[in-house]
């Protein structure tokens, strides 16, 4: 049987409905996962993605052709049936199936199986190949079961606030800052948060999301006008002058990699919370199990070994050369800070 | 373990040195006797010896996690900690109990006698009961390392904290050949006699490297000796009997048997600091004849008659049974100088030689000349400093000599551990021969951290061939790899070893044409091997 989809040089090709789904190159038509910088990129001659996700992608690409869906509805694009189905990564995020023929093959983008209580949850989607990502595909990657994380988190920030310090919290600004918004309990103290992360909850806001109430740090902004605080930020903006004016205060990073104690003391942090946007080992292979599928493609990440893994649990797996980054693990600079 | 899981994470969490001290003095109030004592072993390095195999451990927490042992393997370069990937792995606790440290070392130190599947049981029954960070400080304790990131100066400044007394004491206390088996909270701490035991060293003092535009003053007020290169070591000669102690605290009495011939020309009561070395024919011998004495814990006589030592002597600590630290070190100087005298020529000891100079023009130009007597620089030592404790500045500076250096290309990588997991930070390097790359030194540090992830991403993108976890990598990159000496080796492909390899410059500049050549590195052999 002919593939469904194939892999080029720029990008996941569906030769039946001539389209790419997440290219790295332009190319005429793109169906976009989600919003990540390394997912939805400048430059393709038109593009389509779920009703929640085009917000984010309208304000990061400007002024783009953007056709849009809701989840779990059916279009057809030449001779393949695509739909788009939640994620669980970001809020809009989505996982792209496409059938012809009878046969159907899904492309999950970047996903978790955790309902993190912003995003749409992850919903299994039955298909003959699955293609997959395994940023965290190894068995030392397990996340933390959210209530305690969230225990974890106020419990840092009430005890910094208790000693007159600020507490700065680092994380991508695109999902994982909304939903540890979510997560924080306002009654602490104030919230504020760096633009690059303001810009994204006010895209989020406009399209209906329930986030708590956030304070933008400005050149103007005096850390003893605000005790107690909570400070959102890029990762790349710990350490950075902006984060100066915040003297003594506490710092984390939020991270699958805080899972690592090496990499959890090289930040050189005071705290380190594991959570992630991204599936860990066991999120990983029940997302992949509950597909049913038989031929699976790894994207990024451990690539060869979880390939050689899931080979092992009797899957035909193989892996594919993408330009998907995942959740970077040192670079400090995050594409969305910009 | 929970209330010294709870410290382990209070000090790993945070960077602040303040909170870590504050956390475990209070371990040190609240803690059982028997779990403070233990708490000092591990952090000044007395940990209880290896239970098992850490090929054994792997094995059993694959098996205990149901996944396959290739892909443990593969896990714990990432991770860079065996106990810390074990800890990670196996599924989330069945049981919930509460021991103490030391019932789990007790517990461990019982397992160390027991039959193979008596011991697997009872591990894995341990591994079941506790959460992930008992999990991790038990399975530390069970592969016999116990490097967390907490020096014992920290733990000595906690301790100083916790019972009201002077850290410098409490240093003196805590040095030596003890264990918590064979002493007590009480007698090692509380009781106020540092002399109770025989062999008990005092705490070394150390010297930090001397900034190169650093005014010292009038170099009068210095003395200037050489920095031999050899093993510093303490020679404590009490009651009759001799012990000898690295700056490791480790004893090493029985590798220098020579040294025991002291006993009969030093008057007891006598402490010297000094170095162990080679020593023939009036002169130090090159580290090499050294090194084949290190390791081996009894002498062949060959060796012994080959690779002579004697104790180079720097410093009296004590002097008729009287700790004399706190005097000028000019006093302890003259007094030194005055017992080693009363030793017949053909005892294995020495005085350190003064280097004299008229200005510090004249000891540069000494330090220069440091190679060819087979030392590593300068030692400069305030005339009125007293013998302080530990890694001090101020009065004591070391005046290294400048290391020699050779431009090598990078040709494999591989991943650090612990706080360099996931970055590639150990690399091995070679010199051009012909059209051929022939490695000879591997070098760890050196570079930023910037560099390192810099050096880490190309990596990743310019694997040519993996050998387990050694990635070979396109010949591109030069680095200057700086070294202290450079000796033949018949071990090493290219025939040479160096000492302290270590990356000084990152030679973007140069491309791998321009690296230096096998015969350059000969030639260097030549000169100062």
């Amino acid at each position: 049987m002919a593939n469904v989809l194939t892999f080029t040089d720029r990008g996941i090709y569906c030769p039946a409905g001539d389209f790419h789904i997440d290219p790295w190159r332009p190319v005429d038509r793109a169906l976009i996962t989600h919003g990540h910088a390394d997912h939805a990129r400048p430059g393709m001659g038109r593009y389509l993605s779920t009703e929640a996700a085009a917000p984010v992608i309208r304000h990061r690409l400007g002024d783009i052709a953007l056709d849009t869906v809701r989840y779990g509805e059916g279009r057809r694009i030449g001779g393949a049936q695509v739909s788009f189905h939640p994620a669980g990564h970001v809020p809009g995020s989505a996982q792209i199936r496409v059938e012809v023929a009878g046969e159907v093959w899904v492309a999950s983008g970047d996903y978790k199986v955790v309902d993190d209580g912003l995003s749409e949850p992850f919903e299994p989607v039955r298909c003959h190949a699955f293609i997959t990502e395994c940023t965290f595909g190894l068995p030392v990657f397990n996340w933390t079961p959210l209530p305690e994380l969230r225990a974890q988190i106020n419990a840092w920030w009430s005890a910094n606030a208790a000693e007159g310090r600020p507490s700065i919290l680092g994380a991508y600004s695109l999902g994982k800052a909304q939903r540890l918004l979510h997560d924080l309990d306002p009654a602490i103290g104030p919230i504020l948060t760096h633009g690059a992360i303001e810009n994204t909850n006010a895209v989020l806001r406009g399209q209906g999301l329930s986030l708590p109430d956030t304070t933008l740090v400005t050149p103007d902004t005096r850390a003893k006008d605000h005790p107690g605080a909570m400070v959102l930020a890029p990762p790349s903006a710990l350490g950075s002058a902006w984060a100066r004016r915040f003297a003594g205060a506490s710092t984390a990073f939020a991270s699958g990699w805080m899972a690592l104690r090496g990499v959890r003391r090289r930040r050189a942090a005071d705290r380190g919370f594991i959570v992630s946007d991204h599936a860990d080992w066991r999120g990983l292979n029940s997302a992949i199990a509950a597909t049913g599928a038989e031929r699976i493609f790894v994207t990024h990440g451990y690539t060869s070994v979880f390939r050689r893994w899931l080979s092992e649990q009797g899957y035909d797996a193989a892996i594919v050369e993408t330009d998907y980054s995942g959740e970077s693990l040192d670079a400090p600079d995050d594409p969305e800070a910009a | 373990m929970r209330d010294f899981a709870t410290l382990f994470t209070r000090v790993d969490q945070t960077t602040r040195t303040n909170a870590k001290v504050a956390a475990l003095a209070e371990f040190f109030a609240t803690a059982a006797p028997q779990d403070r004592l233990w708490c000092i072993a591990l952090f000044s390095g007395r940990r209880p010896r290896r239970v098992i195999t850490t090929t054994t451990l792997r094995e059993w927490a694959a098996e205990r996690a149901g996944i396959p042992l290739w892909l443990f393997e593969e896990s714990y370069p990432v991770v860079g900690d065996l106990a810390e990937t074990i800890s990670l792995v196996l599924p989330p606790a069945t049981t919930e109990e509460d021991h103490p440290l030391s019932h789990w070392i007790d517990r461990l130190a019982a397992l160390s006698q027991a039959e193979d599947d008596s011991r697997k049981a009872g591990i894995l029954a341990a591994w079941d009961s506790m959460e992930r960070t008992e999990r991790l400080l038990f399975t530390k304790l069970l592969t016999g390392g116990f490097r967390v990131g907490l020096s014992q100066k920290l733990m000595t400044r906690a301790l100083a904290q916790a019972t009201g007394q002077d850290e410098a004491a409490l240093t003196h206390k805590l040095m030596g050949s003890w264990t918590p088996r064979t002493t007590s909270w009480e007698a090692l701490i509380e009781a106020d006699d540092p002399g109770a035991d025989l062999s008990r060293p005092y705490p070394f003092y150390l010297a930090h490297q001397k900034e190169p535009d650093a005014d010292l003053g009038p170099v009068t007020d210095w003395f200037a000796e050489r920095k031999w290169d050899g093993i510093r070591g303490q020679l404590i000669l009490r009651g009759g009997s001799h012990h000898l102690w690295s700056r490791g605290e480790e004893l090493m009495t029985d590798r220098f048997p020579e040294l025991a011939r002291l006993i009969d020309y030093l008057p007891a009561g006598t402490v010297l600091d000094g170095e162990v070395l080679a020593f023939s024919d009036e002169a130090p011998l090159p580290f090499n004849a050294l090194q084949k004495r290190i390791g081996r814990k009894t002498v062949p006589k060959r060796l012994l008659a080959e690779n002579p030592v004697i104790l180079m002597a720097y410093d009296l600590l004590e002097d008729a049974g009287r700790d004399i630290r706190h005097l000028p070190f000019a006093e302890r100087r003259t007094r030194l100088a005055e017992l080693v005298a009363t030793a017949p020529p053909g005892a294995p000891l020495r005085l350190s030689p003064e280097v004299t100079a008229a200005d510090w023009a004249g000891l540069a130009a000494e330090r220069a000349r440091s190679r060819a007597v087979n030392a590593e620089g300068l030692m400069l030592k305030r005339r009125d400093s007293p013998y302080l404790a530990g890694r001090k500045r101020g009065d004591w500076w070391k005046w290294k000599v400048d290391p020699l250096t050779i431009d090598a290309v990078m040709i494999y990588a591989q991943a650090g551990s612990g706080r360099r997991a996931t970055l590639f930070t150990d690399f091995t390097f070679a010199v051009r021969d012909g059209a051929a790359l022939v490695p000879f030194t591997k070098a760890y540090s050196g570079l930023t951290d910037a560099e390192f992830r810099q050096i880490t991403a190309w990596v990743r993108k310019n694997t040519l061939q993996r050998f387990g976890p050694v990635r070979q990598v396109t010949p591109e990159h030069v680095f200057e790899i700086a070294f202290e000496g450079i000796q033949t080796s018949p071990r090493h492909k290219s025939g040479v070893a160096l000492r302290f390899p270590r990356m000084s410059r990152w030679r973007r500049d140069k491309p791998v044409s321009e690296a230096n050549t096998l015969d350059d590195l000969r030639a260097m052999l030549d000169a100062y091997g």
